[in-house]
């Protein structure tokens, strides 16, 4: 039966449905090219939700609607983080679409729903919400990237995407149904109580969680799984690239722990040693491809893949420590990966992306602000002290040394290192090299504005990390 | 009668064919055997006499006479012969089939229109007791027929191998495509105010007057369903899968003597199917709209034929009037007013029913 | 037994439908064996008492995704040759992967994990149970939030569909009823007097 204090729980959620709804409905009827209302109003949604979020932290994890919804100290967090994270998306994205003059309205009206998506992932606590907050977000990113028609990279990337997110999908689904079938439950924690219970039937649940497992990688972009991360990066219009590097990676990532902490914890010996396997392959492949990449879409999208070895270092330590780190890794990530898309968005112009190697050349010479912007966005990104890349990195070592995985933290460590080769060459490429061209930047003033906070946040936050990892604390550790 | 029917034939007849251990499949095999009959005979005279009459209305409409030479043993009777013959001259005629056609799927065309067109008869209950089938899905069960009778005309222009043929094909399946979800729509509004799928509960819930009937509070929905029912039947003013001007006569443009009758029979047994369902989902069905007054306000079938009588009449009167619709404003009125109007009443119908608004819902 | 013979009858027609639509060289008559397909699986489930599902099935796959999948199949001029071509050489994949799904599927069914031999016979219920309000029962109290999920996913996948394919309106001169019923004599129509001339 529904309860009207699910009904409460839930309201973010259908705030932002109802939001989002309107605001579709607003955008058909606006005869604006530039789309300000609908953006305007993306933008308001976006706060509402968040502030409603905040609002509503609960004291004590509670579950709505058949246990298959939860709000707890992660979710909240969580949830808001994306509401924010995509907000300064959209703020990039509006810049840049105006820009290219390709404003469309369905692009926020599609990102609201992609962070409902998310938002759903977050707090599912039944393996069917799982699977539909996966495919609403999917969609929206599909139909994101497809959106630019006259590009043919963006429709080349996004049939590329779709197929194979769709086997992702499917993957992830017919795991779901044997977990289902050999438990009987859905919900999470009578899955738990199950998988515990039934240990007689390992083969059968190992063989549903390795499907379970392929699922998540295809969405955070794990090797062997990353195939589609670099195509999709480089093929999609930038502001839609710097979307999917974001906000969805956090939901990625909420996914991988509802599903494997809270819904197979039991199993931890098996997927552990999966993730390691994962984690080490993506470190390698990632960092050593980038190496020698000359666009830098393409190149941040191997680092992604680097990074997300990093995050399944935290995820496979196995503690609630760990997972606390590995959440202070992601809300890093997606920071510093969306100041450094926002950089590539402001570098372009009608026309021409600016997204090769060559084209950032001699930046400290064309604007020596965002040139030491993007010098912050590197050294976090390497993680170099005292910038916050460096504390994600730090945090989660340290789990997976306590966890007693030396050796993988040394494996990890000396990737880092061979990762910092190709940020610092960018911050050579910045400094010691003429530029090619001295046209000036072109950007809105909230777009410098909030792109010079982004970057200075990843300072200012290193400086005292100690705030927000409390925060991963008390949203992890129960 | 049917109770004479079983005790004096069936059971008799089956008691000496069968063995005992199946007699009763058998019965009721026959039973409903016979039942199939009583409504498809008359379903068909009536078809036959509505392309009569349609020759004749319209005649007056045009102030011409229409058919009046063809007679019956010998008298003239207004031309009343003229189905009759119509029909011998279609039933001797070659059915020509073209080279290069899908020769089975070319025959099996026509078998695919008529079959949903007279198996949705199944569910039309003609009074508070006479229904082959008084099933709780009734109005599913109408909406999934409805919406098969597209294949007919599909695999017709398909199979044909003609430019003509296909065109119509796919002019009917785009249409056909569009009105079904208004239609749907429709009926769904229906189902918010009867509160069931089967038919008899739908015209039960109508009890009570003229004014107790669905079409008051769901008056949009009337005129959608009508007229969707219209374009679903491929009727004029919504006909360009036939089109004869532009494309012929679109998808049946190759068939000729039976095969083309087959499409015909089908096409009026959907236009006998539309009245009767607007009938029973808007005006009462068997419902008498005197009720209360003695005689007069019985309930009976025939008040249900004089209801689909004159929605009939009113198909005949559109084709009299109204002039072709042109493709795109065929699809801009599918998809851009009914289906929004539909969508909106929907709420409203759920808003009567929620506050028990009367003397409808009370 | 009645109800066994219908159901051997649908089940033959299923499976021979079904392996039609793959092994049917005509795309035109492989949809209509799959359209065909689906009537015998919606008739097994009307078997099974579940008359909306049944129903639906129907009315959905049969009467509108098949209908524009025809449509589709219909305009597109399939040349077989060259999706022949590759046979010979996707084969030993193929048939690893089939044999595999099957060895798969048949240790999911036989064996003694999901309890499948423990399952009971479904219950035949009287004619007053009624599958689409059981149905709409749980889709509004239980399911209700993965409904209104689904319900989100579907529009965004309208939104996506329109927003691209649609193009900006061409100069189509498209006809305003409004305007058209809204025109009086006088707007069309000048009377002049004049003199008639002389001759």
């Amino acid at each position: 039966m529904i309860l009207q204090s699910d009904i409460v729980l839930l309201l973010p959620e259908i705030t932002l449905l109802s939001l989002a709804c309107a605001v579709l409905i607003i955008d058909t009827f606006s005869r604006d090219p530039l789309r300000n209302v609908t953006y305007l109003l993306g933008q308001l949604s976006l706060l509402i939700t968040a502030i409603l979020v905040i609002y509503l932290y609960p004291d004590e994890t509670t579950y709505a609607f058949g246990n298959s919804f939860v709000s707890d100290s992660m979710s909240t967090v969580l949830k808001a983080v994306i509401c924010v994270i995509t907000f300064v998306v959209f703020l990039y994205s509006h810049d840049y679409l105006k820009k290219h003059e390709w404003m469309k309205g369905e692009y926020f009206v599609l990102g609201l729903f992609a962070v409902l998506g998310m938002m759903v992932m977050v707090s599912a606590y039944s393996l069917l919400i799982v699977y539909l907050g996966l495919e609403l977000l999917s969609l929206s990113l599909y139909a994101m990237v497809a959106m630019h028609r006259e590009s043919q990279s963006a429709s080349e990337a996004a049939m590329k995407y779709f197929v194979l997110g769709s086997m992702a999908s499917g993957m992830l689904l017919y795991g779901i149904s044997i977990l289902y079938g050999v438990t009987g439950s859905l919900e999470l924690d009578a899955l738990a109580i199950q998988i515990s219970e039934h240990s007689e039937h390992g083969i059968l649940l190992v063989f549903g969680l390795v499907f379970v497992i392929v699922g998540i990688a295809f969405k955070l972009g794990a090797v062997p799984f990353h195939m589609w991360i670099p195509d999709v990066y480089q093929g999609a219009p930038t502001s839609v690239t710097l979307f999917i590097s974001s906000a969805p990676k956090i939901a990625a990532f909420a996914m991988a722990i509802r599903l494997l902490v809270n819904g197979m914890h039991p199993l931890l010996g098996d997927w552990q040693e999966i993730l390691i396997i994962l984690s080490v392959l993506s470190m390698a492949t990632g960092n050593i491809i980038a190496i020698s990449q000359s666009n830098i879409k393409r190149m941040l999208a191997y680092s992604t893949i680097a990074h997300i070895g990093f995050l399944l270092l935290g995820l496979l330590s196995g503690s609630q420590e760990g997972f606390a780190a590995a959440m202070f890794y992601v809300i890093t990530y997606a920071l510093m990966s969306t100041g450094a898309f926002g950089i590539v968005i402001l570098l372009s112009r009608r026309g021409f992306e600016s997204d090769n190697l060559d084209d950032i050349k001699g930046l400290a010479e064309r604007n020596p602000w965002f040139a030491f912007i993007m010098l912050i966005l590197m050294f976090s990104l390497t993680g170099a002290p005292p910038f916050l890349g460096f504390w994600a990195k730090w945090f989660v070592l340290k789990e997976v040394v306590a966890s007693g995985y030396v050796w993988l933290a040394a494996v990890a460590v000396l990737f880092a290192i061979i990762g910092a080769y190709y940020y610092i060459r960018i911050v050579k490429l910045m400094y010691f090299d003429k530029p090619e061209t001295m046209t000036a930047i072109k950007a809105s003033q909230q777009m410098r504005f909030a792109l010079s906070i982004n970057g200075l946040a990843l300072l200012i936050i290193g400086l005292m990390p100690g705030l927000l990892m409390s925060l991963c604390i008390t949203a992890l550790v129960q | 009668m049917m109770d004479l029917l079983r005790n004096f034939i069936i059971f008799p007849v089956t008691e000496i064919l069968f063995p005992s251990s199946i007699q009763p499949y058998a019965v009721l095999t026959l039973e409903t055997l016979a039942k199939i009959i009583a409504i498809i005979i008359p379903v068909m005279i009536t078809v036959l006499y509505l392309t009569f009459a349609e020759r004749k209305v319209i005649g007056y409409i045009q102030a011409r006479i229409g058919p009046n030479r063809v007679g019956l043993f010998g008298f003239r009777l207004w031309g009343f012969g003229q189905p009759i013959a119509d029909a011998v001259k279609l039933v001797l005629k070659e059915i020509v089939i073209p080279s290069g056609a899908n020769k089975t799927l070319f025959i099996m065309a026509p078998i695919l229109s008529i079959a949903p067109s007279l198996a949705a008869w199944a569910v039309i209950p003609f009074n508070d007791v006479m229904v082959l089938a008084n099933i709780n899905a009734g109005l599913l069960y109408i909406l999934a027929l409805t919406s098969l009778s597209v294949y007919g005309i599909i695999i017709a222009g398909w199979a044909s191998n003609s430019k003509y043929a296909f065109l119509g094909a796919m002019r009917s399946a785009a249409q056909i495509v569009a009105y079904e979800i208004a239609m749907g729509f429709a009926l769904v509004g229906v189902l918010i105010a009867a509160g069931s799928l089967n038919l008899g509960d739908i015209i039960q819930a109508q009890n009570g007057s003229v004014f107790h009937w669905f079409w008051l509070p769901l008056l949009p929905l009337v005129g959608v369903y009508f007229i969707s029912g219209v374009a679903e039947t491929n009727r004029a003013p919504f006909d360009v899968a036939e089109g004869e001007s532009e494309i012929v006569a679109g998808f049946h443009v190759e068939y000729g003597g039976l095969a083309f009758s087959v499409f015909f029979l089908a096409e009026y047994a959907n236009m006998i199917l539309i009245s009767m369902l607007t009938s029973i989902m808007f005006f009462g069905g068997w419902l008498s709209p005197f009720q209360g007054i003695p005689v007069l306000g019985a309930s009976s079938m025939f008040w249900l034929f004089a209801k689909a009588s004159f929605f009939l009449f009113m198909f005949l009167w559109f084709r009299a009037t109204f002039p072709r619709y042109r493709y795109d404003q065929i699809m801009r009125l599918g998809w851009k007013v009914f289906i929004p109007i539909t969508i909106v009443w929907l709420v409203v119908a759920a808003i009567l029913v929620v506050t028990g608004i009367p003397p409808w819902f009370d | 037994m009645f109800e066994q013979i219908i159901y051997y009858i649908f089940a033959g027609l299923l499976i021979f439908s079904a392996s039609m639509v793959i092994t049917v060289r005509n795309p035109v008559m492989a949809a209509l064996f799959l359209v065909l397909s689906f009537f015998s699986s919606a008739a097994i489930w009307l078997l099974l008492e579940a008359e909306f599902l049944a129903i639906a099935l129907v009315l959905v796959y049969v009467g509108a995704v098949m209908v524009l999948f025809l449509f589709v199949v219909m305009m597109l001029d399939v040349n077989l040759a060259p999706l022949r071509e590759g046979f010979a050489r996707y084969l030993p994949v193929g048939v690893t992967v089939a044999v595999l799904m099957m060895i798969a599927m048949g240790l999911v069914v036989s064996s003694s994990y999901f309890k499948s031999d423990e399952i009971s016979a479904p219950v035949t219920l009287g004619p007053g149970y009624s599958n689409t309000t059981e149905l709409g029962q749980a889709l509004y109290t239980d399911y209700l939030y993965p409904f209104e999920i689904a319900g989100a996913i579907l529009l965004v996948a309208i939104i996506a569909a329109i927003s691209l394919t649609t193009r900006k309106p061409r100069s189509t001169k498209a006809q305003q009823p409004a305007l058209q019923v809204q025109v009086r004599k006088e707007d069309r129509i000048k009377i002049i007097k004049m003199e008639a001339e002389k001759q």
